[in-house]
């Protein structure tokens, strides 16, 4: 199978010194649309603004005597220099918006711009989080409904809304385990995870002071429930498991191991992090789960802005509801929706709270257009959403598994993520080469090296959004790349050649780290 | 002077009283780039196993335990500025920490320099 | 469905490739009991943007928008001009639908934006170095605390009474997970903070002590005396700001020695959105403080062609590679926030930050005044920056609700922050911005007055 380039350009064999970049330098280091940006700090001045504000009067002020006067050194630029700076920068971005955007476990989906449109209707963007509760009731309705179909899509009993991130929820979840264990005298002190989770989960169980202790995996890929249920006993207060697990396959025995779990006495909590490829499918609530965090920036294509902000809210079991953290939304017998805190909390049944974990209510901003794309989408949308994220997935690993290993491909289909190893890479090439050489070819690599138990895994997640043409417009780029990778292609070792920047040395930035502008003289 | 190396790819200088710790040249080479090392606090009493140090490259960070017990006496402060003499010279400038000896039988069982070799060459 | 581009030809030609009988076969590994049978219960069908728009508009519209309403709140959300061009920029694609930036390579963009939001916020708050953010204002905070415990190995907290109380709950409910010691209070209603009963807290087991600038009633502390005290028992002092427009009229904390600054960035760029998503700052006054910091670093370094970028550095800190024993479990940062924080920050500039902080205050001074000649309203503070608080001589609560069914949306009451607690009841928090007109200022005082009268 082959997909032609897209401009119907064919390479040739590429010449060394006479591909297409390679021109005569150029005065300026731009290269015609890759243009080059100064820092703010070299082009800025501290006269320069660009908004009209009136001067300051003089005269008396009552800053208790601590008004301001050294400089603080903020360089500011007029509108047009501003807007060009910025847009300058954004162009040496990657984006889900030029391509796709393979990130295994990340759930990188095109972002409706209905939501964003939505997320900036006045009475959502224009609020206060402490208006009198008479102003806000649409507020605290979109609340309510967004936490309402969070429940009934994973058949949970209760949600908590507040967590800002899918680590913040993972926190939430395990502070709430510990609340209820807690509550019934019983002080455990391990959490189980597997070797194969997600960095946050043992840092979460840590945090929450908890040990932390690895449960094995089978030789396919999966929680080694035998190994689980020797572990299990009085000290154990839960397990974290990711469903489907970060190998992106379905943990057959989820419903065994809740019920292991519980009955020795613990809790479960599951990552959300791969709901995506389960949402309308399957419910966690169905499968024992007492907590877990949904990530809206994934599953609910919340954009993710370059690293935040998040949103995590934390879906609940009965065991756990009434331990979550203040403040929620409830709706009262007469259908009006209330917001609760710790004024009103016993009025609505709910003082074992554990506490608050930020200032206000959540992510509101991304309630919005979680809750549009929510009712976008409808039952039927979401169910399609997680079987064509499964497709695009199986699609990906059997039309790449001849060319690239992938350890767990043999038994079985994978659900939303495809997962490679580097085994047949020539002597000398890495997962992180055949990376680099995929930027070249037009795309941000996929997840590398994690999950950790495969060697040089490369974690392949296209979502839903992409079309057919899409995927294999990559599958041949990813083929193409891997053949050099295979092929001993020592060009791979410094890819990218055509990114705004070649490889960039990450020791030098440690060992002498520079993490602000510190030149006084240049404002 | 007698030089010990443990299986955690540590080497231990006994010179009279006092032990001088690094880790090896093998194990440096593992680690790759070294950016930072964490040092124990002179004066703090250390247990053999326990978490001494730990020394960072780029992406991965790794405890260095004591390989016996005793008390932190001196720390390489040339490590603070320069911590690649963790590369450059693993098994001489670039020593982590001096200590007390507090029980010489914990050399018991600790390997010379041919037996380390030996060890490294079966990994 | 409007998002899904596989069409039923490529479905089928996609499971013949695959060699699946029908989509069933992709989820054998799924119980067939886990399954569900149906759709989800009660959610409809799917819906076309026009009837989503629809019906998202009509619970917008049961909203007061602070713009349609004399508009007076703050206690840690201010509402602050942000201009368009900010709103333009961060919904570029390129910097709305990236991810963190680990391929450096291709996001310089995102990069270089955080080096100068570090920048930025380091020189804003009196530092040597700030990280890329964090989850809001509330979590810096305990976040703050976490990292002076590593610091000082000590347990013992102590918080201002005039720390905002959502900030303090936040550190009480984490604490309780951690064993560290926390020393609160309630706020003393008082024209001035109570700066020697805060520093007769202070002991030689006291890992921080944490106090808001401007406080929770608006008073500005002696941030340089609690500094000197702190040291003094080798406490460290942790500063946070929720009105970073303050500093533009004040000196910053880092210059008046506070050890870690943290605080809500919100004000600047990013808008009220009811509370969230908002901005955590974070910054260390002594660079040798970094490597205990929490959450993404991003630093300057050269490529293969010895041309300058930036990459996120440090990352041995965080969850992804020291798993248990990181500094926080913190995964991500606010990363548009921060951006709409530094394109605003852009825009005003020094100039512009000055102008903007001494507008609010003026403004303020002016609401005080006026307010101030209300029969039985007296103003509390010796200090404000643009926030004050007014004792009214009546319950503050019922004034608020009252007042917001005549479009007057007065302030926020201190029982509203404190419930359950005697004697704050008739205190009202007023904040006054650059977008209250003196029109909203005598709006107020008339309504006031005849809810008073």
């Amino acid at each position: 199978m082959s997909a032609p380039n897209q401009s119907g350009w064919k390479p040739g064999t590429p010449v060394e010194g006479h591909n297409a970049m390679s021109g005569p330098d150029t005065a300026t280091g731009n290269r015609a649309l890759m243009l080059e940006e100064p820092l703010l700090f070299e082009i800025g001045h501290i006269e320069t603004t660009g908004v009209d504000l009136p001067e300051p009067r003089g005269g008396t002020n009552r800053l208790g005597g601590f008004e301001r006067t050294a400089q603080i050194g903020l360089p500011g630029l007029s509108e047009p220099e501003t807007v060009r700076h910025y847009t300058r920068l954004s162009r040496q971005n990657y984006a889900i918006d030029l391509g796709l955007f393979p990130l295994g476990s990340c759930t990188m989906k095109h972002n409706p711009r209905l939501n964003e449109k939505v997320a900036r209707m006045p009475g959502f963007a224009d609020v206060h989080p402490l208006q009198p509760q008479s102003t806000v009731h649409g507020a605290y309705e979109v609340m309510n409904e967004l936490a309402h179909w969070l429940i009934a899509l994973t058949g949970m009993h209760g949600v908590a809304m507040s967590p800002k991130a899918g680590a913040h929820g993972e926190l939430c979840g395990i502070l709430c385990i510990r609340a209820a264990l807690e509550a019934r005298g019983d002080a455990r002190e391990v959490i189980l995870v597997p070797e194969s989770a997600h960095g946050t989960n043992p840092a979460t169980a840590a945090f929450a002071g908890y040990k932390v202790e690895d449960i094995p995996a089978t030789p396919e890929g999966r929680v080694d429930l035998a190994a689980l249920k020797a572990r299990l006993g009085p000290d154990v207060a839960g397990v974290m498991i990711t469903n489907p697990n970060t190998c992106g396959l379905f943990e057959r025995d989820m419903k065994a191991i809740s019920d292991a779990v519980h009955a020795a006495g613990g809790f479960v909590y599951c990552d959300g992090a791969n709901f995506n490829a389960i949402v309308g499918k399957v419910r966690p609530g169905d499968l024992g789960v007492d907590a877990m965090h949904i990530n809206l920036h994934k599953t609910f294509s919340t954009p993710h802005g370059g690293g935040g902000p998040g949103s995590g809210p934390v879906v609940l079991s009965e065991a756990l509801s009434p331990y979550g953290p203040l403040p929620f939304t409830a709706r009262d017998r007469d259908g009006k929706v209330h917001l609760v805190e710790e004024e009103n909390a016993a009025e609505f049944g709910h003082t074992d709270a554990f506490g608050r974990m930020t200032a206000f209510h959540g992510q509101m901003g991304m309630f919005t257009r979680a809750l549009a794309y929510i009712l976008s989408h409808g039952a039927d949308g979401l169910k399609q959403v997680a079987e064509d994220a499964v497709l695009n997935a199986n699609y990906i690993l059997r039309s790449l598994e001849d060319v690239l290993d992938a350890p767990f491909g043999p038994s079985g289909p994978c659900m939303h993520e495809a997962l490679f190893s580097d085994k047949g890479f020539a002597e000398g090439l890495s997962t992180l080469d055949l990376a680099k050489g995929l930027i070249d070819e037009g795309y941000h690599p996929m997840t590398m090296y994690f999950p950790l138990v495969v060697h040089g895994a490369m974690l392949v997640e296209p979502t839903e959004t992409e079309s057919k043409a899409a995927l294999d417009q990559f599958i041949f780029a990813l083929r193409s790349v891997a053949e050099r990778a295979k092929a001993g292609d020592e060009s791979l070792k410094t890819a990218p050649h055509y990114a705004p920047r070649r490889r960039l040395d990450e020791t030098q930035a440690a060992r002498k780290p520079v993490l602000a502008w510190s030149d006084p003289d240049l404002v | 002077m007698a030089r010990y190396f443990t299986d955690e790819h540590e080497w231990i200088d006994v010179e009279g009283d006092t032990a001088t710790v690094g880790i090896t040249d093998f194990a440096q080479g593992q680690l790759g780039d070294i950016v930072f090392v964490e040092l124990p606090e002179v004066g703090s009493v250390i247990d053999k196993g326990k978490d001494a140090a730990v020394v960072e490259s780029v992406k991965a960070a790794s405890d260095v335990y004591a390989p016996i017990s005793g008390e932190v006496m001196e720390a390489n402060s040339a490590l603070e500025d320069d911590p690649a003499l963790v590369n450059t010279s693993p098994e001489e400038d670039g020593w982590f920490f001096k200590m007390t000896i507090a029980d010489k039988s914990q050399f018991d069982g600790l390997m010379d320099a041919a037996a380390y070799k030996s060890f490294c060459d079966s990994l | 469905m409007r998002y899904l581009p596989l069409t039923d030809t490529d479905r089928s030609a996609m499971l013949d490739t695959i060699g699946a009988p029908d989509i069933d076969a992709l989820f054998a590994d799924v119980p067939e009991e886990a399954r569900l049978s149906g759709p989800i219960e009660g959610l409809p069908m799917h819906a076309s943007e026009m009837a989503v728009e629809k019906h998202m508009r009509r619970l917008s519209k049961k909203n007061l928008a602070a713009a349609d309403a004399a508009f007076f709140l703050g206690a840690g959300a201010y509402r602050h001009h942000v201009p368009a061009s900010v709103d333009h920029i961060i919904q570029r694609g390129e910097f709305l639908t990236a991810y963190t930036p680990y391929q450096p390579e291709i996001a310089q963009g995102t990069l270089q934006m955080l080096f100068e939001f570090q920048s930025q916020v380091a020189r804003l708050y009196g530092c040597a170095v700030a990280n890329a953010s964090m989850y809001d204002g509330s979590t810096a905070c305990w976040e703050a605390v976490a990292m002076a415990g590593r610091v000082t190995r000590r347990k013992r907290v102590v918080l201002s009474g005039a720390l905002h109380p959502h900030y303090a709950e936040v550190v009480r409910t984490m604490a309780k997970f951690t064993d560290d010691e926390i020393a609160g209070a309630l706020p003393a209603i008082q024209s001035q903070p109570d700066n020697s009963g805060l520093i007769a807290r202070i002991d030689d087991q006291t890992s921080c002590v944490v106090v808001q600038y401007p406080d929770i009633l608006g008073r500005i502390p002696d941030l340089g005396a609690i500094a000197e005290a702190a040291h003094a028992k080798g406490a460290l002092l942790i500063a946070v700001n929720t009105e970073p427009v303050a500093l533009g009229a004040i000196t910053s904390p880092g210059e008046l020695g506070a050890d870690i600054v943290v605080g809500e960035g919100q004000s600047i760029g990013v808008g009220l959105q009811f509370g969230g998503p908002y901005l955590g700052l974070f910054a260390v006054r002594d660079p040798k403080h970094v490597r205990q910091m929490p959450g993404r670093l991003c630093g300057e370094t050269r490529d293969a062609e010895g041309k300058r970028g930036f990459v996120l550095t440090l990352s041995t800190r965080e969850q992804h590679i020291r798993r248990e024993k990181a500094t926080s479990n913190i995964c991500t940062n606010s990363g548009l926030c921060a951006l709409a924080f530094t394109v605003h920050m852009t825009l005003l500039g020094e100039k512009g930050i000055r102008q903007l902080a001494m507008e609010n205050h003026r403004l303020a001074c002016l609401a005080a005044d006026r307010l101030a000649r209300i029969p039985g309203v007296t103003v509390l503070n010796d200090s404000f920056f643009n926030e004050f608080t007014l004792r009214l001589g009546a319950d503050a609560r019922t004034v608020v609700r009252n007042l917001a069914d005549k479009g007057v949306l007065a302030g926020v009451s201190l029982a509203r922050l404190y419930p359950h607690h005697d004697g704050l009841d008739d205190s009202l928090l007023v904040a006054v911005t650059e977008t209250t007109s003196e029109e909203d200022i005598e709006t107020l005082a008339v309504a006031l007055e005849g809810e008073l009268a």
